[in-house]
């Protein structure tokens, strides 16, 4: 949290949840990204939920096909981590952002 | 897809773009179709630089979410997903792949959709799907297979399941011609419906008319069985000649000779083919067996056979096309060809070349002895160092006819029947199996008398 100060604009995270409809392990993901966000990356880190049942259209656009699925628009290169985001750890590494200044 | 149902496309492994172009050359215009909103496709084929990671429970909602958008879009009554195995290949969980086909095919079931869903086998004849999941979810299961049999592929088709009605069992040799797509050749589904005529028509030799008791029956099949030489190709040409002289329509299959052979050893025989083709009343096809698949050649040989519209038909000779093809597709074509050209009421004439010079019988007479109406068994006769030709009517359904052994002579009008060779007809008399066998007793028994 304290890192989130010296993070510059590249350092930004950029993180898009898909899910479907409000079902248990939509709330699930969604309440583990919340806490990923809140515990390890903070401030530098935004997340967008969007709910494919309403916005089929933007599913369609990121080629979504299981859900929860988390996208990691930015830093690129584009990173999917698909289900409901129980494993921190792996979440963290597939993000990228286990530590302070990790670009990848 | 387009009988008035619009259709939603689910594509797992090719790119949209790729499947429009694959059914163009099918001649189903899908942009056109995208465009008045009749086709829509949902792309969910991998992405070169896509990379998933798992961490934990998921389900296929997106997905559904998406199909159900295409499906409302288009207003769809029919969905068909290929394949749905490259789903394993982007998720790796088989049980959580189950429970979400399972979702999908139950979400398809209640907007009342009709659903086709393909999947890859490993084995033509292992288990039905790759995941062995795939056909758990479908009310109904369709194998295709393309099986390796002689060196010769063959595809066939089978119906595996079927809820809540009777099917036809085993498996269907099938072809995909361009003009018309999946083409099925049903065996089984053909029955012994065919009215019967008691009209005679001419086989173009009046000594052959006599010796039938008065001509072919008009519905009737021939078979002309004999070795090569022994006159075969004459007696087609003298069936299509005698054809086209009583007015009627004659549509002759070469697959031995060239067209310019054919009307040359017409000429021969004083038939004046090139006329009687000018006149519209003939037409001559020839092709090498060898440039299509059996499959192929029996669906051109109906399409021609539906657009001259034919009284009779000949097929020189049927044998020929036996080299193209395995034991099995051979039977299925002899079969599928007999009951085409049975079913229209159309007269036929095939000849079937044997492998022995003296005797004999091939797998041609094997296969439709039973379901031709009429053999004629050419032959040639060795007596006293030369080589003579005798010919016999085998078989002749629904009337008399002469069963004696006849000697005849080839020249420039055609064919000749003579008369009985002697001390023989006692022989023949019986099955066909005999022919071959007492071949040599008959030729044997005749230097004795004489």
């Amino acid at each position: 949290m304290s890192k989130s100060g010296n993070a510059v604009a590249e350092d930004r995270i950029i993180l898009t949840l898909y899910v479907a409809g409000a079902n248990p392990s939509s709330e699930r993901a969604i309440a583990n990204i919340e806490q990923i966000r809140s515990r390890y990356l903070g401030e530098r880190c935004h997340v967008r939920v969007v709910d494919v049942l309403a916005q089929p259209d933007v599913a369609v656009a990121a080629r979504v096909m299981g859900t929860p699925t988390l996208v990691r628009e930015q830093p690129l290169p584009e990173r999917r981590i698909i289900g409901d985001l129980g494993d921190f750890a792996a979440v963290l590494k597939a993000i990228g952002a286990s530590r302070a200044g990790d670009e990848n | 897809m387009s009988n008035n149902q619009n259709g939603v496309f689910i594509t797992f492994e090719e790119t949209p773009a790729d499947v429009r172009k694959n059914l163009i050359s099918l001649g189903w215009p899908i942009q056109e179709w995208e465009e008045q909103r009749k086709w829509a496709f949902v792309d969910v084929s991998p992405q070169p630089g896509d990379e998933t990671i798992i961490a934990g429970d998921y389900d296929l909602g997106a997905l559904l979410a998406r199909i159900e958008n295409a499906i409302r879009k288009v207003n769809a009554q029919r969905v068909t997903m290929d394949t749905v195995s490259a789903i394993f290949s982007q998720f790796s969980d088989k049980r959580i792949i189950r429970r979400e086909l399972h979702r999908i095919a139950s979400g398809l079931k209640q907007l009342g959709m009709t659903a086709l869903m393909t999947a890859e086998r490993l084995e033509e004849y292992g288990d039905i799907a790759r995941y062995g999941v795939e056909e758990f979810v479908a009310d109904n299961v369709i194998i295709l297979r393309n099986v390796l049999e002689e060196e010769k592929r063959r595809r066939t088709i089978e119906i595996l399941k079927f809820r809540g009605t009777s099917h036809k069992k085993g498996e269907f040799p099938f072809t995909i011609s361009p003009s018309e797509g999946i083409v099925i050749i049903p065996l089984s589904a053909i029955e012994l419906k065919q009215k019967s005529s008691d009209l005679r028509i001419s086989s173009g030799n009046p000594d052959m008319d006599e010796m039938c008791g008065g001509g072919f029956f008009r519905d009737s099949i021939i078979l002309v069985s004999g070795a090569t030489g022994t006159g075969k190709t004459l007696m087609t040409t003298e069936f299509t000649a005698g054809g086209v002289n009583a007015g009627e329509r004659c549509l002759l299959f070469s697959y031995e000779e060239s067209r310019d052979q054919l009307f040359r050893n017409a000429t021969g025989w004083g038939i004046d083919y090139e006329t009687m083709e000018r006149e519209g009343k003939l037409r001559v096809i020839c092709t090498y067996p060898e440039v299509a698949s059996l499959e192929d050649h029996l669906i051109d040989i109906k399409a021609q056979i539906e657009a001259f519209q034919p009284n009779r038909v000949a097929i020189d000779s049927l044998s020929a096309l036996e080299r193209i093809s395995t034991f099995k597709s051979y039977r299925e074509f002899v079969l599928g060809i007999t009951s085409f050209i049975k079913d229209r009421e159309t007269a036929g004439l095939f000849t079937s070349t044997t492998p022995a010079l003296l005797g004999g019988t091939s797998i041609t007479e094997a296969h439709i002895s039973t379901i031709t109406d009429s053999i004629i068994i050419l032959r040639y006769v060795e007596i006293f160092g030369e080589m003579r030709r005798g010919l016999t009517v085998l078989k002749m359904r629904g009337s008399g006819h002469d069963k004696g052994i006849r000697e005849f002579v080839i020249d420039g009008h055609g064919m000749h029947i003579g008369k009985q060779f002697r001390n023989i007809a006692g022989i023949l008399s019986g099955n066909i199996i005999h022919v071959a066998g007492l071949d040599d007793d008959r030729i044997g028994g005749l230097f004795k008398d004489e």
